[in-house]
């Protein structure tokens, strides 16, 4: 251009064009920008804020707190108690390399443990660090505060009597869902339902606002159960105390109110302690009282004695001779301890004569003994509503001889520990069997004629006589109330063979015998101390916790202090 | 003698600046969550960027004119020093530590630039000769080179802008232009190899920010979704959920219009964005009256540089520049960049106030 030559008038003319030119620039400018503002705001308005929205806005769970446990009398069991969790937001906590030394002290992990976890989430907006803190932890890592770091509230469930109730409770899982037990069976109606919520998060996913409650949660129910943790205290004390005294594999003890079946006390050994969350074994946290089945021994003579009584086969006052002590069946032969010689109906139960019960059974076919067993409960399961429990077995009614004769004392059928006590509140509860319940709520089942009242009294006396002095179950005795019951000594099959010198301890009873309150049964497992009969492994146990939970419940005693002195002299 | 004082500031210009402030802080009080530290920390500074304004607009245009060649050599010393003793700050070496207050060298170039462009281009009646044009060609490079060497991209164009701006005003031929803007083209390339992979990718998501929503189109893509669910009216002071929620990054600083727009709408961002374009109208207006050369230029091109400002970061917080480190003037929470605008805000009212005293 050739204006550089030009006089001094021309460069004003041409700056003059050029500051319209710069006006005009600096005009589009301006314009280019409002016109930007306005695509954003007024065009792109209802696009963009959607996408604001999807960004702050998050539907989350709302958890509902999960129902207690609790026993008929109003102690808690089983309740959920409040804990922290830690999570992190792992783009931006990554970015926090300096917080990790204090964070992994405090997790109780290492920084490259750390490190691995964020490295591994980090397309991801949210990983657990750690689930259920102790509180001391949760106030160190909020006064850190170290960005990309967030707390969740989460329930723990705690359970108060530790290993008392650990197989019947049973346990949850660390998002706090049933896994076991009554925890796994009534896991619904505990949990309640889980409610859902519209959020406002920020950036690193913290909650900062509840904006609409879509359906709120709904908080699980209680549940309550039979037992009185008073008698369940007691067994388990007693229980525990006994298997370790006689150095045995196992027990339970089950206690019945014998007026309504309702189960007082269940307890198992091996122990098992549910708050314990790092060293569970199914075999501690079985209930087996429910799930084991045993031969009864025995402890089903009575049934025998009471078949023959319904039938009018003979009377109390009958005689049967048990010379020589042997019985020979076929090839077989069945034994007792020593020879009793002639005995009445009601020794045969007091001395527990295998020779006399099979006499007794062979008076008849073998179907009129099942019929009774039958009706009495054994080979069907409870409905107790319990998981994994099992119906234990009668056998068919074509019997051998010998089966028939050893079935007479209680081989040849299995049972649980709770079957056995159903069957005894029939022999309690003036020939009514009761159906056990666990759930305070369930509708108790009718009970069940099972024999004529006049069978039951004489049958309670003969079970009275077996806990005299003069009885096999004497040590089952209780002071100043009359008990009625029977031992059982068990060979135990191992490697489907009756083992030698193995054996199983029961003892099955209830009282007062006037008036019965309790039913009970307590079942030793392989008993390898000095003892090992029913009568003085298992009876101890029976008169120590049946004492304890008589007097518990203010039952009036049915035996005056002169006739035990009497009886003692 | 105050009333003499006050005479030389241009009361339309410092209204605007009052209101600006004004909004500044109504801003902040929202973006930083209530944080009144952070509003009497802001209201410090517009107060000392008041101050500064009112002392160099004292200062006549041949006071400027004269001190040119020291601010530049004294800035040029300390950008030099900032890279070679210069500590680093947020991974990059900006400040100089000056024992009672860091100090960012660079902003002194932004008037450095363009006062000694002016000096050089006005010591020879015009036109333009070559040789001063290669002057003030090597004056605009040397502390942009310095700048980016920070490396702080961001300072250096609005430096280098001011001192093309300069020349510019001071009548290079179009042709020069035209070469220029095709050695810029042709340089692009060469350019592009040199710059830095975030900043490439910056660039690369200007066209298509969803294409790495989590990445480097982050700050975009926020940005945009806040300014556009403010609508028409905005969603109300104190209630924009992007920028309450911290979805919008450096919402105090750089990208305070964001918030600004969220809350305050379509209509608040027109009105904003029509202060602005009054304040460089207004520089403008004062720079085309100017009664020497040296004012007109200098006035232009500070003008220009204040619209840069405003146009590189309302157009970068609203998706159609790149992301770059430019505050918004007067608005933006930050020191260093108020005082240099305030005070290049005061020559305008300097050169405007002494014309009359000038004799004809």
């Amino acid at each position: 251009m050739t204006g550089r030559k030009r006089s001094d008038a021309k460069p004003a003319c041409r700056s003059f064009i050029r500051q319209y030119f710069m006006l005009a620039l600096l005009f589009l400018g301006f314009a280019a920008l409002i016109t930007r503002a306005a695509y954003l705001q007024v065009v792109m308005k209802d696009y963009l804020q959607a996408q604001g929205d999807a960004r702050y806005e998050r539907i989350i769970e709302t958890k509902a707190n999960r129902g207690m446990i609790i026993d008929r009398h109003g102690e808690v069991l089983a309740v959920s108690t409040p804990v922290d969790s830690v999570w992190a937001h792992p783009p931006t906590l990554l970015h926090e390399g300096h917080s990790w030394v204090r964070l992994a002290e405090l997790l109780n992990t290492s920084q490259s443990s750390l490190k691995t976890l964020l490295e591994s989430h980090q397309d991801r907006e949210f990983v657990y660090l750690k689930r259920h803190l102790s509180p001391p932890i949760t106030d160190e890592l909020v006064a850190l505060d170290i960005p990309g770091i967030g707390l969740r509230r989460e329930y723990r469930r705690y359970y108060p009597a530790g290993p008392v109730f650990g197989q019947i409770l049973g346990f949850t899982d660390i998002d706090d869902v049933g896994q076991e037990g009554l925890e796994l069976v009534y896991n619904r109606q505990l949990s309640g339902a889980a409610g859902r919520a519209r959020v406002l998060r920020d950036r690193v996913g913290h909650v900062v606002d509840l904006t609409e409650q879509i359906n709120p949660a709904v908080d699980g129910q209680d549940l309550v159960i039979t037992i009185d943790s008073r008698i369940q205290y007691h067994a388990y004390r007693h229980l525990s105390a006994a298997v370790k005294e006689h150095r045995a594999l196992g027990g339970s003890v089950v206690v019945l109110d014998a007026i309504n079946g309702d189960v007082l006390a269940m307890v198992n050994q091996p122990k098992f302690n549910p708050n314990n969350r790092l060293d569970r074994k199914p075999e501690q946290f079985r209930n087996r009282a429910i799930t084991d089945v045993f031969e009864p021994g025995s402890t089903i003579k009575p049934f025998t004695v009471a078949m023959a009584l319904q039938s009018k086969l003979l009377r109390p006052n009958t005689l049967i001779e048990t010379a020589p002590g042997v019985m020979r069946i076929g090839r077989s032969r069945v034994r007792d301890h020593h020879d009793y010689g002639l005995l009445t109906v009601a020794s045969v139960i007091m001395k527990s004569s295998n020779v006399g019960a099979a006499k007794i059974a062979m008076m008849t076919k073998p179907d009129a003994l099942i019929d009774v067993l039958n009706k009495v409960g054994f080979g069907s399961a409870t409905g107790i509503g319990f998981a994994g429990e099992v119906a234990g077995t009668v056998p068919s009614r074509k019997l051998k001889p010998f089966e028939h004769a050893t079935l007479s004392f209680g081989y040849g059928l299995s049972t649980t520990a709770l079957q056995l006590a159903r069957a005894y509140t029939a022999l309690a509860n003036d020939g009514r069997l009761l159906s056990p319940r666990l759930i305070k709520n369930h509708v108790p089942v009718a009970a069940r004629e099972s024999f004529r009242p006049r069978v039951v009294k004489h049958l309670s006396g003969m079970l009275e006589m077996a806990v005299s002095k003069e009885g096999t179950g004497f040590s089952a005795q209780v002071p100043r109330y009359r008990i009625a019951g029977k031992t059982g000594t068990i060979h135990k099959i191992i490697d489907g063979k009756y083992a030698k010198d193995r054996y199983r301890s029961v003892f099955v009873g209830y009282g007062p015998a006037t008036h019965p309150r309790l039913v009970m049964v307590v079942v030793i497992d392989d008993p390898r101390g000095e003892h090992y009969y029913g009568g003085k492994v298992a009876a101890p146990v029976f008169s120590k916790v049946m004492s304890g939970a008589l007097r518990l419940l203010n039952a009036p005693p049915d035996r005056d202090l002169s006739r035990l002195k009497e009886g003692k002299a | 003698m105050l009333r003499n004082a006050i005479s030389h500031l241009d009361p339309p210009l410092v209204l605007s600046l009052i209101v600006l402030s004004g909004l500044s802080l109504v801003v902040l009080y929202s973006s930083g969550g209530e944080n009144m530290d952070l509003i009497y920390k802001q209201g410090i500074r517009i107060l000392i960027g008041f101050i500064i304004l009112f002392l160099v607009a004292q200062l006549s245009p041949q006071t400027l004119q004269r001190w040119a060649p020291y601010i530049f050599s004294i800035g040029l010393i300390l950008l030099s020093m900032v890279l070679l003793v210069g500590i680093v700050g947020k991974g990059a070496q900006r400040w100089l530590d000056l024992g009672l207050f860091r100090f960012q060298p660079a902003e002194i170039m932004k008037l450095g630039v363009p006062m000694m462009v002016a000096w050089v281009l006005t010591r020879h009646p015009l036109p333009l000769r070559v040789r001063e044009l290669a002057i003030a060609a090597l004056i605009v490079c040397g502390p942009t080179v310095l700048v980016i060497l920070q490396p702080d991209l961001g300072t250096a164009i609005l430096i280098a802008a001011a001192g093309v701006l300069a020349i510019f005003l001071a009548g290079i031929g179009w042709r020069w232009l035209l070469a220029f803007t095709v050695a810029l083209g042709a340089a692009g390339p060469l350019m592009w190899t040199m710059l830095h992979d975030y900043q490439r990718s910056r660039i690369l998501t200007l066209f298509d920010p969803w294409s790495d929503p989590l990445g480097a189109g982050y700050h975009t893509i926020q940005s945009i979704i806040a300014v556009g669910s403010g609508g028409a009216n905005g969603k109300g002071w104190m209630n924009g959920s992007q920028s309450q929620l911290e979805f919008i990054p450096e919402r105090s600083t750089d990208f305070i219009f964001a918030v600004y727009s969220e809350e305050f709408g379509f209509i608040g961002a027109v009105l904003m964005i029509c202060l602005y374009f009054f304040v460089v109208a207004r520089g403008m207006y004062i720079a085309f009256n100017a009664q020497d050369t040296f004012s007109r230029l200098i006035g232009g091109a500070l003008s220009l540089t204040f619209f840069f400002y405003v146009f590189v970061n309302i157009g970068m917080v609203s998706g159609l520049l790149p992301v770059v480190g430019v505050p918004l003037p007067l608005v933006s929470y930050g020191g260093t960049s108020m005082v240099t605008l305030m005070a290049g805000l005061g020559m305008l009212m300097s050169i405007h106030t002494h014309r009359k005293l000038m004799p004809q």
